[in-house]
C-alpha cells in the first residue's frame, strides 16, 4: 500500500519495486503472493484495480482509495509497542525448571549454542553475495536482538548462580 | 595426531591471605593446528587464567602445559621467553603497545628480538601494517591511535614471527562495535590463511565466528562444542519454498 501512496501501478511494477528495495538479497519473488494480497485489498476497499484497456490478459492498475489511504495513515502513526514479554525460551525454562523436569544449565546451554549458531548464520549471509542496504539493515538488527538475547541468558544463569550460592 | 596446545588436569590457585582460592580446576583441553576456538564464560569463570597459562605468562599450580607435542609448563623464564617470541602471538584486550614507540616500532620489537636485522623487521612490520590497513599509521604514537588502530597494531606485532598460535584475551573487549567488527574480520582472514586461533571473549560475534566454542564456569570447562556450518538465513517477502 505505501509503494501505491506515490500513485498507481499494476502487480509486476509493484513486485518490481520491492526487489529494487531488497536487493538480490531476496530471492525471485513469487508473483503470486503480490497478487492475492492486491486481491485481499481490493476486497476489503482499500485499493480499487482498473483494467487496462488494451489489455486482453486481465492486466489491471491498482491505486489507494481514501480509505486505504486513511488507513495506511493510522498503520504509521502508531509506534510499534517496545517491550517484548513474551519469550518462547523463557516460557520453556520457567515451566522446565519450575517442576524439575530439565536442568536450567543445561537449557541455558542449549538455547546459548541455538543464538550463537543463528549469530553465525546472520553473519554469513551479510558476508555473502552482495545485496541492498534495506536488507543489510534488518539483518544487522536481527544480530543486534541475538546479542541482547545472548546477554539475557548470561544474565538469567548469573541470577541462577547466585541463588543457589 | 599431536594436539598444537594441550592443557592436561591444569590448575591454578591463587593465595589471597585466607583460604586459597582455584581460579582453575583440573581444566583438560586440547587445540588442533589451524583450529579457531573460543572460551566463553562469566567473569571469574577461569578463562583469563586458562589463557595465560597456557601463553606461558603464569605458572600452573598442578597439571601440564604441551605444545606441540613437548612439555614446556616448567621451562625456564628464560626457555619460556624464547618459546613464547618464537611460536606465540597474544593480543590484549588494552592491547599492550608501548608508548614511546612508534606503530611500526611495536611490530619491528618481536622481529629483532627473534634475530632479524632492523632493515628487515622494518620492512615486515609496514607490510603488516599495510595488510591491516593502517600502513598510513605506521610512523604515530600508540597514543595518537583510536582502539580499533592500536589493536590492528596489536594484531600485527602477534602475527609478526608468524607463530603457530594466536591467543587473545577479550580482544575485542574494549573496542565500539565497528572496529570489533574490524579486528574480527581480520583475524578471521588470519584463520583462514591457516593460523590457529584461541581466544577468550564476551564478544557473541566472536565466539559465532569460532569452529568450537568452550564454556567455562567456576574454574572447569563444563561444555564443548562444534558450530555448525552456517544455515540459509530466510527473510521476510522471501517466497514459500513451495
Amino acid at each position: 500500500m505505501a509503494l501505491l501512496s506515490g500513485g498507481s501501478g499494476h502487480g509486476y511494477e509493484l513486485k518490481q519495486a520491492i526487489e529494487h528495495e531488497f536487493g538480490t538479497l531476496l530471492p525471485e519473488l513469487n508473483s503470486g503472493q503480490i497478487y492475492s494480497t492486491l486481491a485481499r485489498l481490493e476486497r476489503d476497499g482499500l485499493v480499487e484495480g482498473e483494467a487496462v484497456a488494451d489489455d486482453n490478459r486481465g492486466k489491471k492498475v491498482y491505486r489507494l482509495t481514501q480509505k486505504g489511504r486513511n488507513v495506511l495513515q493510522d498503520w504509521l502513526g502508531v509506534p510499534v509497542p517496545g517491550a517484548r514479554l513474551k519469550d518462547g525460551f523463557f516460557v520453556k525454562f520457567v515451566v522446565a525448571t519450575s517442576v524439575g523436569l530439565a536442568d536450567p544449565t543445561d537449557l541455558i546451554d542449549r538455547q546459548r549454542d541455538e543464538y550463537l549458531q543463528s549469530l553465525r548464520d546472520l553473519d554469513a549471509r551479510l558476508a555473502s553475495a552482495p545485496h541492498g542496504p534495506t536488507a543489510e539493515l534488518l539483518i544487522e538488527g536481527a544480530v543486534l536482538h541475538l546479542k541482547a538475547d545472548l546477554e539475557w541468558l548470561d544474565l538469567i544463569e548469573e541470577r541462577l548462580a547466585r541463588r543457589s550460592a | 595426531m599431536t594436539a598444537l596446545l594441550e592443557a592436561r588436569g591444569l590448575s591454578r590457585t591463587y593465595d589471597t591471605g585466607g583460604a586459597p582460592v582455584p581460579a582453575l580446576d583440573g581444566v583438560d583441553l586440547a587445540i588442533e593446528r589451524g583450529e579457531f576456538v573460543v572460551v566463553i564464560g562469566p567473569s571469574g569463570c577461569g578463562k583469563s587464567t586458562l589463557l595465560n597459562l597456557l601463553a606461558g605468562l603464569d605458572r600452573p599450580s598442578a597439571g601440564e602445559v604441551w605444545l606441540d607435542g613437548t612439555r614446556v609448563d616448567q621451562l625456564s623464564e628464560t626457555a619460556l621467553a624464547r618459546l613464547r617470541r618464537r611460536r606465540l602471538g597474544f593480543v590484549f584486550q588494552f592491547f599492550n603497545l608501548l608508548p614511546t614507540l612508534t606503530a611500526s616500532e611495536n611490530v619491528e620489537l618481536p622481529l629483532l628480538l627473534a634475530g632479524r636485522r632492523r632493515r628487515q623487521a622494518r620492512r615486515t612490520a609496514h607490510r603488516m601494517l599495510d595488510d591491516l590497513g593502517i600502513g598510513d599509521r605506521a610512523d604515530a604514537a600508540p597514543s595518537q591511535l583510536s582502539g580499533g588502530q592500536q589493536q590492528r597494531v596489536a594484531l600485527a606485532r602477534a602475527l609478526a614471527n608468524q607463530p603457530d598460535l594466536v591467543m587473545g584475551d577479550e580482544p575485542t573487549g574494549s573496542l565500539d562495535s565497528t572496529s570489533a567488527g574490524e579486528v574480527l574480520g581480520l583475524m578471521r582472514a588470519a584463520h583462514a590463511r591457516g593460523q590457529t586461533l584461541l581466544l577468550a571473549t564476551h564478544d557473541a560475534r566472536v565466539a559465532a565466528a569460532a569452529d568450537r566454542v568452550v564454556t567455562m564456569r567456576d574454574g572447569r570447562v563444563t561444555r564443548e562444542r562444534a558450530m555448525q556450518p552456517s544455515r540459509p538465513v530466510t527473510l521476510p517477502f522471501d517466497p514459500d519454498p513451495a
